[in-house]
């Protein structure tokens, strides 16, 4: 018998604007556990918005519709408390923090979401593990939380910290852009770690990450909205042929 | 936030009073009188009771500055405060014979459990004197004097006589004459030649009493090629009434010598904190200022350097935070005395609630010293709509081949940052207080390990309830 999995994150009929322009025009969603879904559409889509509204960044307003993450409504739930809960987005620009070191925050990122300071050995070991498996060298440690970073060293230590919060529902924006195809490789090796065990939603421009993080359903958003949903394939279709097939007021 | 840190600290970690125990106190108010009174009870030499009277009379000729905070300034009643209180009959050299009642306010401050672990020598001064003083033995054996300046008056007159004043004359402004009328504690340390201290020596400075001046004189002259890192602490606890905290420190490093100067100045909302700090490096000398300003009602204090002989070095790094109805009015001042001097200085500052911090900076080059190189870099941080940050920058360039730099920024929390790191778990508040320690983490890293963390935890209370 097959046990229906976990449904992590269902987004419904979702409608949000940005200092009063309207973004998203109805989003539907549902993401279970084990799931890997990818969206993917234009510059300007809609689909960075996506993934911060459901993380719940405070510039973006919900005018209509819903988000649930494992049936709870989100609107309950301070970003704080999302991140505890088991949410984690991956940012395509990841905000510096002068003078904080790596390492002491992500010590207490961890100690955050998962309410107990970890224990000295085990956390370093499991850190040093993660690390190895990203090629992070252990002086980024002491370096200032994205302070000097080059873009694949940002996304490399938002995937680190992925590794170590260990979420229900990963938002991957953009991860894959400014990776050099080594970088890529490693990125989308973390990726697939926690995929097995989480709702993953990877946002992305092009082919070349889903031919190494295998999606389950790729989705074409247009216009602040899903237009067309499908398997692999679909990413195969959009990268060859484009969007304005799909795109009715084109 | 852990109950630990909550039970630890409360509102004011500092806050509490014990009941005041004093054996001698005087009354409140100020006279010449006073002043020889406290000279005699001292049993000092006639020219220390000389010097006192001189400063007196120059005190109560001396306007108040003009500049600054006059309003909060000219708040200050003389008349209303105890200029000498003594509550112990003398310094314990042990602290099992340091009063009970003294005793356990240090205990509560940590002081003993610090001097076991990482220091090499303590002063505790509890109001107008101090109560415990250890060296250790190995420092001792090498010639290092550490006393607290009464006993190193009564122990070495010549010295104190030779260098007392020198860096900064009583006449240099009104606070100085007042401390150098009626001034007693701080600290007396001499190192020899070529002694390299390894470990801190610090002194502890505490004021019990309501309205209670606290006046410590200190003094440290660190000998050819020798080097130090003294570090002091302040607290007091929380009166309604205000209190005053007027020091002089005059540090003096011979040639190639190196003198830090650590300082975490934790005091209560209601304490004028108005002392002057200044220094002399001769040839090939460093000195550093580390200078962190957290409590206080009026803080104005701008350490400064002389950098008298060619080569010599100053750095001095600062921090302030501004809270509800606090103005911390700090900076620096490093006068380019010779040739090839350097000099580095770092200020960092916060206002919150409308707090108001004001960088006060003075950098003089002379005409004849050619060669001389100076950074400054001023960073302000404001944390919401109705909190103040002011820069006020001097510059006396007398000779063309000086090379300088002057950064300044006045930055806020981005909206961005708060998100990134409240998508990582942390609250509103926590992620504020881990931005706050970051900014003065080039402060907080110079700083022995205790007080860092001492610091940061400080901050990251300070910023509960911050928002909204």
């Amino acid at each position: 018998m097959r046990v229906v999995a976990e449904e992590i994150l269902r987004i419904e009929n979702l409608h949000v604007t940005v200092e009063g322009t309207s973004i998203l025009k109805g989003v539907n969603l549902t993401i279970h556990r084990g799931e890997i879904h990818a969206i993917m559409g234009r510059n300007g889509a809609g689909k960075s918005t996506l993934a911060n509204v459901v993380m719940g960044h405070p510039a973006y307003v919900i005018t209509e519709g819903s988000i649930f993450y494992r049936g709870q409504p989100l609107e309950e739930l301070a970003v704080f408390e999302r991140a505890r809960a088991g949410m984690f987005l991956s940012f395509q620009y990841p905000a510096v923090i002068p003078g904080v070191q790596v390492g002491t925050f992500l010590k207490k990122a961890v100690t955050s979401v998962r309410d107990e300071a970890p224990k000295g050995r085990a956390f370093r070991k499991e850190l040093t593990a993660a690390m190895e498996q990203l090629s992070m060298d252990k002086s980024f440690l002491s370096r200032y939380v994205n302070d000097g970073f080059s873009g694949g060293e940002k996304k490399r230590l938002e995937i680190l910290q992925m590794l170590l919060l260990k979420p229900n529902l990963a938002l991957l924006d953009e991860t894959d852009s400014g990776l050099d195809i080594d970088a890529l490789r490693i990125v989308a090796k973390g990726i697939n770690e926690v995929a097995v065990d989480s709702a993953c939603l990877i946002i992305t421009h092009y082919q070349r990450l889903l031919d190494l993080v295998k999606p389950d359903y790729v989705h074409a958003m247009i216009n602040g909205a899903i237009v067309q949903t499908g398997g692999p394939e679909l990413a195969l279709e959009l990268e060859d042929r484009g969007y304005d097939w799909l795109d009715v007021t084109a | 936030m852990t109950d630990e840190a909550q039970d630890v600290i409360g509102d004011y970690r500092y806050g509490f009073h014990d009941p005041e125990n004093s054996t001698i106190r005087f009354d409140q108010g100020l006279s010449e009188q006073v002043v020889r009174d406290i000279s005699e009870l001292k049993n000092e030499p006639e020219w220390m009771t000389d010097i006192r009277v001189k400063a007196y009379r120059h005190f109560v000729e001396r306007v108040m500055p003009e500049w600054g905070n006059c309003d909060l300034l000219n708040k200050i009643d003389f008349e209303s405060i105890t200029y000498f209180l003594r509550s112990s009959n003398k310094t314990e050299t042990s602290w099992d014979e340091v009063p009970d009642d003294i005793k356990n306010t240090f205990d509560r401050l940590g002081i003993p459990e610090a001097e076991q672990k990482w220091l090499g020598g303590v002063t505790a001064q509890y109001e107008s004197e101090a109560v415990y003083h250890s060296i250790r033995e190995d420092l001792e054996e090498q010639g290092v004097i550490f006393l607290d300046m009464d006993t190193g008056l009564k122990q070495f007159p010549e010295i104190i006589k030779k260098y007392f004043g020198t860096v900064i004359p009583h006449s240099d402004n009104k606070f100085s004459a007042l401390n150098t009328a009626v001034w007693s504690g701080g600290s007396f340390l001499y190192i020899p030649k070529g002694i390299s201290v390894e470990m801190p020596v610090q002194a502890y400075f505490r004021i019990n009493a309501k309205n209670m001046g606290q006046f410590e004189r200190t003094l440290i002259i660190a000998d050819e090629g020798s080097s130090v890192h003294y570090v002091e602490g302040c607290t007091a606890p929380s009166y309604s009434t205000d209190s005053l905290h007027s020091a002089v420190v005059e540090l003096i490093a011979m040639e190639g010598a190196k003198i830090r100067y650590s300082t975490v100045q934790n005091w209560s909302s209601n304490v004028y904190n108005l002392v002057t700090k200044r220094a002399v490096a001769h040839k090939n000398a460093t000195i550093e200022w580390v200078d962190g300003n957290i409590g206080s009602k009026l803080t104005m204090k701008y350490p400064s350097v002389l950098l008298k002989g060619e080569g010599a070095h100053a750095e001095v790094i600062s921090v302030a935070y501004a809270g509800e109805g606090q103005h911390q009015d700090t900076g620096a001042k490093v006068h380019h005395l010779a040739s090839n001097t350097t000099s580095n200085i770092i200020s960092k500052s916060i206002s919150k609630k409308g707090g108001r911090s004001s960088y006060r900076g003075l950098l003089q080059v002379t005409p004849k010293s050619t060669g001389c190189r100076s950074k400054i870099v001023c960073d302000a941080l404001i944390l919401d709509d109705y909190s103040r940050s002011d820069t006020y920058p001097t510059m006396e360039i007398g000779n063309s081949t000086a090379d300088l730099e002057h950064e300044a920024s006045v930055s806020k929390v981005s909206s961005d940052q708060l998100f990134y790191l409240m998508s990582r778990g942390f609250t509103e508040d926590e992620a504020m207080g881990l931005i706050v320690n970051g900014f003065f983490e080039p402060f907080t890293r110079e700083l022995p390990m205790e007080y860092a963390l001492e610091l940061n935890k400080l901050l990251e209370l300070e910023m509960e309830g911050s928002i909204g």
